[in-house]
């Protein structure tokens, strides 16, 4: 690791109670939900991380609880250095302090997390349905939401799924 | 025949985001419908106009959403690469790179240098295409048309450059883990090198059309002006980033697939208007000829594939002789090679911007979550704050200078 | 609709201003230019200099489902796309036409999955369909040819509706 990321870690293990994991070459830090937006603010003005690269969300159901990761993939342009966030939330209605007051780019990524999630995002200004219509029933990336998936035809089952799909007649 | 009401756009969802006076009526809110000739894809931007000034800029994505990401998660990892094409359609070579050097990093795979060099070759071609196609949209959009159709007779010639390595115009999967699908044929040389000969002074030509053109500058100096603070708060990566005067590109800060190897400038613009995103892109172009040529200069011999078997089918003449081949062949093609339990992001420098891949195994055949960091996502977020008090036309040329790609927003 | 209500079938007259009114219907269609993702290159490709639509009749594309004939479904439809893709349908004037142009529009091509329309019939009708991912320009074009086939075999009595 980056001797300049190991003072950063280690400032935040002892100030924000955060764990660290390395692996290829990555750096990931655990932090809890209530404390994220401090170390974002933290991480933005101290240590020059200026842009959000990505904000998204994990589903481990059912193997692990906490069910859902939420990951910020943070780079500082001027150090050349990558950081990762993790926050751990589950339950059934998983909330999440809102990011967009640090990183403004955090408004769509968090909508998009509500969308396909449902973790939901506290103090989010538009918390609207961004890539699914705004009528949508169900978060479609958790794991127990189905594919969709529709039967193919071939030859043997060609004229059941033929009666039963809503071909459009005019 | 069905009867439309008379419907009025209904302002209740958007209450929040409308200023008071479109409450009142004193503004008029417009729809830029996701079918317009110059929405670029299928955008719908919700406008809120008092006259011809926008006062409020609303985008409304998800058209074209596929479910790629859920639909990635339930396909082996040879097999779900052929989707990550689809989503950059500009790019594909580009986002097959990404979801590659995801994989590679992933299960430690090496690759060899002359697929290094291909893999670069292509990709810097591939830029050129996008970029192309960018000039072409966006001089349409300025109602320049033959700009459109000089872009696009250029873009043949690296079409089939694209066809004659991998047949296929567009979509081509050609950049597999652990290397590339099969060796370059003969004629790629010389295809290549027909392409460096005629198409600098194209490029010189379309800038004598546009760069000095009066109508031009009017239409595009000092409109959408991106200040460098906005542009990192939003997230905004690539050729708009670098008008606005950041020097960030990842192929010189994070270099890979061997990129250290080449010369070639980064074209930055301090002004962070229209004309300046136009300049950069135009300069990207040709930095990007310079890339190819070097890399074809250099073109390393040797094997295109790693040959760590595990991961990486065996050639096909190999089939009829080897039995441990036809295993490999057989496993990989069935069940798919198993990652470890492992999370990684990687991030490739696309036409667009910083376009990064969140890959995460879990043992299994198949990933458990593939995220797709699109840069067109971050940079489209940005249009309601640059289109404040310009007027309808302007924002034409704004979206067109953003270079959106609605495949690589939606996912 | 206006020339084939006002006629039934007259034998020989009929037939005659079928060919004719089917000729000039092909001479000139527009497209409606409705292109949705990669498909929509290919076809703008196909409408550029090196794979002229024009010779075909189809000199521009209109932006406005009112002044146009013909509907190329270009790319792949999502689901929140489905009702604005019926209702220019709708607002299309007859006669109109609808070409399937790639996987994505026949059949829901790659992506079968939640979010994918599984082939634009559910939601219009239509005449031709033209596979690929995407389809060579060549192969709109031979699609668009195809169509002109199809239309230059219609009789005003199957046009009626009662």
């Amino acid at each position: 690791m980056d001797n300049r990321l190991e003072k950063l870690v280690q400032v935040l293990q002892e100030q924000a109670g955060a764990t660290c994991e390395e692996a290829l070459g990555e750096v990931r830090l655990f932090i809890d939900s209530r404390r994220i937006v401090d170390v974002l603010t933290f991480l933005r003005d101290q240590h020059e991380f200026s842009l959000l690269s990505a904000l998204t969300a994990v589903d481990y159901w059912p193997a692990e609880k906490p069910r859902f990761h939420v990951i910020y993939q943070l780079t500082s342009l001027t150090q050349n250095l990558s950081i990762q966030l993790r926050v751990p939330v589950g339950g059934g209605e998983p909330k999440v302090p809102t990011a967009s007051g640090v990183f403004m780019n955090a408004n769509w990524r968090e909508r998009e997390v509500m969308d396909m999630f449902g973790i939901h995002f506290d103090g989010h200004p538009d918390p609207r349905r961004i890539l699914m219509p705004p009528d949508w029933e169900g978060y479609p990336l958790r794991k127990d939401y189905p594919l969709g998936y529709e039967e193919p035809q071939f030859t043997f089952n060609l004229e059941e799924i033929d009666l039963r799909k809503p071909y459009a007649k005019e | 025949m069905t009867n439309y009401q008379r419907e009025e756009i209904p302002v209740g969802p958007y209450r929040h985001l409308v200023s008071e006076r479109a409450l009142s009526g004193e503004t008029m809110l417009l729809n830029l419908g996701p079918q317009h000739p110059s929405t670029h894809g299928v955008l719908r931007l919700l406008l809120e106009l008092d006259g011809e000034v926008i006062v409020n800029c609303v985008p409304d994505i998800g058209f074209l959403h596929t479910g790629v990401e859920k639909n990635m998660e339930a396909k082996s990892y040879i097999k779900a690469e052929v989707m990550c094409d689809r989503l950059d359609y500009m790019n594909p070579l580009g986002n097959n790179l990404a979801y590659c050097m995801a994989v590679e990093k992933l299960v430690e795979l090496d690759v060899p240098p002359r697929a290094q060099a291909l893999r670069v070759l292509l990709v810097e071609l591939q830029r050129i295409a996008s970029h192309l196609v960018w000039l072409g949209t966006f001089g349409l959009d300025l109602a320049a048309m033959s700009m459109f159709l000089y872009c696009f007779r250029e873009r043949e010639d690296i079409l089939d450059v694209f066809e004659l390595v991998s047949g296929q115009r567009m979509m081509t999967t050609y950049i597999r883990p652990g290397g590339l699908w099969r060796d370059v044929p003969a004629e790629f040389d010389a295809a290549v090198r027909n392409i460096l000969k005629i198409l600098p002074p194209r490029i010189d030509e379309y800038e004598s059309l546009l760069t000095k053109n009066p109508l031009m500058l009017d239409r595009t100096r000092k409109i959408g002006v991106l200040p460098k603070a906005t542009a990192l708060s939003y997230g905004v990566t690539g050729p708009m980033l670098r008008a606005s005067g950041v020097e960030w590109d990842l192929r010189k800060a994070r270099p890979y697939m061997g990129y250290e190897q080449y010369e070639f400038n980064v074209p930055t613009s301090p002004d962070g208007d229209t004309l300046a995103r136009y300049v950069v892109r135009i300069a990207e172009m040709r930095e990007s000829l310079k890339i190819v040529r070097q890399a074809l200069d250099k073109l390393p011999a040797g094997p295109v594939r790693s040959d760590n078997r595990k991961f990486v089918p065996p050639p096909r003449s190999e089939l009829g002789t080897s039995m441990e081949a036809l295993i490999h062949h057989f496993k990989l093609w069935t069940e798919g090679f198993t990652v470890p339990k492992a999370s990684v992001y990687s991030a490739v420098e696309s036409p667009r911007g910083e376009l990064g891949v969140y890959l995460e195994g879990n043992g299994g055949p198949k990933p458990h979550r593939i995220f797709w960091r699109t840069p067109s996502f971050d940079n489209l977020s940005v249009i309601s704050v640059i289109t404040k008090g310009h007027l309808v036309a302007d924002l034409i040329a704004i979206l067109a200078s953003v270079d959106i790609v609605l495949g690589d927003i939606d996912r | 609709m206006g020339v084939e209500q006002k006629l039934g079938n007259m034998g020989v007259m009929t037939t005659t201003l079928e060919t004719a009114v089917n000729w000039a219907r092909t001479n000139a269609m527009w497209p409606l230019m409705f292109g949705l993702a990669c498909c929509a290159i290919e076809m703008m490709s196909a409408q550029a200099a090196d794979f002229d639509m024009s010779r075909f009749g189809m000199e521009l594309m209109r932006p406005s489902p009112r002044q146009s004939d013909l509907m190329i479904v270009a790319g792949r439809v999502s689901r929140k796309m489905a009702p604005v893709l019926r209702r220019l349908y709708d607002q299309m004037p007859e006669p109109k036409w609808v070409i399937a142009m790639g996987d994505c529009a026949s059949c829901g091509g790659l992506f079968n999955n939640y979010a994918i329309v599984q082939g634009v019939d559910e939601v219009v009708p239509v005449d031709v369909y033209v596979a690929g991912c995407p389809p060579r320009p060549e192969a709109l074009i031979h699609g668009v040819v195809t169509l002109f086939e199809k239309v230059k075999g219609e009789k005003f009595v199957d046009l009626v509706k009662a």
